[in-house]
């Protein structure tokens, strides 16, 4: 088997574990690629990537434009804050406008969950989702299992305890994770104060824990999440000193531990928060090699679904 | 799918010592050179003859590689299934030096054309040439010739020529493989 089963990559729900064995098999060869003197190849020299963020983004706009770089393909970028947006065009125009412009694969960042799914019923084109709401963000979730991997030295993730900690109400990156976590048999624990649990969360077969150091303890692979003050539209716990109190991971927590997890973050980090500094930048975090893995499972994810196109001048 | 046995191990072990033997005499010490092993297959052929030149002339320490040209192929999205990727593992610069591509069956060409644009992501050789087991001469779509060759075999479009190996790493035999039955 050397395609994927999906045409979109629209969530880590859609994907068969033989799917996200072999995004990760292509996305290790990338990561040799991107290693090399010339960093290029010429595979998707004839595919055009429109990437339209609805949505701020910085590190996963730039992750896929340098990935689109890297495998030769056209690339046209599109920010919400520029556009017809404003001037009240719906998003099946936008894309249709830009579609006549002959785009084969789009990637999408949009606040609106499902966003990605609606757009892939209603044009021609491949669908990468880069994010919709609080529900999915694929591609991270693969470059956190793909990291996980290659932290541990292992080749898959069976049995493996990962704690996601932090804002998980908000997160599309805490959903996306337990997803993929789930799928390659390793198990899952969210921890964070209650009003930021999604009630129901346990349903999904994950474990949760209110005390963080009982979650650390626990813990092979610590996936910190950003406490996301912007979207929080209620008081979710008293006062940020509180909040690090409890949830914030310092040097002092994990040197109390029997054992220190990896600690993974996906950015960008409330440094001092989540975090301290000492923790970020310490021989425990892998928080660097995600950004660099995050264009090699981009690129992979981004030939694959190229792959499945027919070129222009045979239809 | 019937196939034919074209030669056994002892034939093989002659057409490879004579290959070795030819890269000895235009290379002499190997000191500014490095041998290339297309994946997948051309790598378990680079490793036989490292093998008989460490054997034959104590030559312990040629430079090898392993270079896949999947990303590099120009019939991508032309074939129903992407092929695979496989490892690519250049460690030695191949800047100015002289670099010999390996592969077992030179077909239409096309692989190596790739090939030879996925050698320039590492940089620039003095001189390139190619070495390989099995020519099938008159089915190039390109404009490209060995410069060693194991056997010419001219065969039938339809028919594959097939490599076995054993676990050591020694060549058994060659096989051409045909879908149809012989009439």
């Amino acid at each position: 088997m050397s395609n994927l089963s999906v045409p979109h990559l629209l969530g880590i729900k859609d994907l068969t574990p033989e799917d996200l064995d072999l995004i990760f098999k292509t996305a290790e060869q990338f990561k040799e690629v991107i290693n090399r003197p010339i960093k290029k190849v010429p595979s998707l020299r004839d595919i055009t990537v429109a990437n339209l963020f609805f949505e701020n983004s910085t590190r996963t706009r730039l992750s896929f434009e340098l990935a689109e770089k890297r495998l030769s393909a056209d690339v046209v970028n599109f920010s919400a804050a520029q556009s017809s947006v404003k001037k009240g065009e719906t998003l099946v125009d936008t894309v249709n406008n830009i579609l006549a412009m002959k785009v084969d694969l789009v990637v999408l960042r949009h606040s609106a969950p499902g966003a990605a799914y609606f757009l892939s019923q209603h044009v021609d084109a491949s669908i990468v989702n880069a994010g919709d709401g609080a529900h999915e963000h694929p591609t991270q979730a693969l470059l956190d299992a793909f990291s996980m991997r290659e932290a541990l030295g292992r080749d898959n993730l069976k049995g493996v305890k990962v704690a996601i900690v932090g804002d998980i109400l908000h997160s599309r990156v805490a959903l996306s994770n337990i997803f993929c976590l789930q799928k390659l048999g390793a198990e899952v624990l969210v921890c964070g104060p209650n009003t930021l649990i999604p009630k129901h969360l346990h349903e999904l077969g994950v474990l949760v824990e209110s005390d963080l150091n009982t979650a650390l303890e626990w813990a092979d692979v610590a996936n910190m999440l950003r406490v996301q003050h912007e979207r929080m539209d209620l008081p979710y716990f008293p006062s940020l000193p509180e909040y690090i109190a409890q949830y914030g991971v310092d040097r002092k927590r994990l040197e109390q531990l029997s054992k220190i997890p990896v600690i993974m973050h996906p950015g960008p980090i409330n440094r001092g928060v989540e975090l301290s500094s000492d923790v970020a930048d310490s021989e425990h975090s892998i928080i660097l090699q995600q950004v660099e893995n995050g264009v090699a499972i981009r690129m992979a994810v981004l030939y694959l679904l190229a792959a499945q196109r027919t070129p222009h001048y045979t239809s | 799918m019937t196939q034919k046995r074209l030669f056994g191990p002892e034939e093989l072990g002659i057409i490879l010592h004579r290959l070795a033997c030819q890269l000895r005499e235009s290379h002499s010490d190997f000191s500014s050179t490095v041998l290339i092993g297309l994946q997948p297959r051309g790598m378990a052929l680079a490793r036989a003859l490292s093998q008989i030149l460490a054997q034959d002339y104590g030559l312990q320490s040629i430079a090898t590689g392993a270079l896949d040209a999947t990303f590099f192929r120009d019939d991508f999205r032309r074939r129903d299934e992407p092929i695979r990727a496989n490892r690519t593992e250049i460690e030695h610069s191949i800047e100015g030096k002289r670099v010999v591509l390996i592969d077992d069956v030179l077909y239409t060409g096309r692989t190596l054309r790739a090939a030879l644009d996925a050698l320039h992501a590492f940089g620039r050789p003095q001189r390139t040439e190619l070495l390989v087991l099995i020519d099938r001469r008159f089915r190039r779509e390109l404009p490209i010739q060995p410069d060693y060759v194991g056997r010419h075999v001219d065969a039938l479009d339809t028919e594959k020529v097939r490599l076995e190996w054993a676990d050591d790493g020694k060549l058994e035999s060659v096989f051409l493989v045909s879908e149809t039955p012989a009439p």
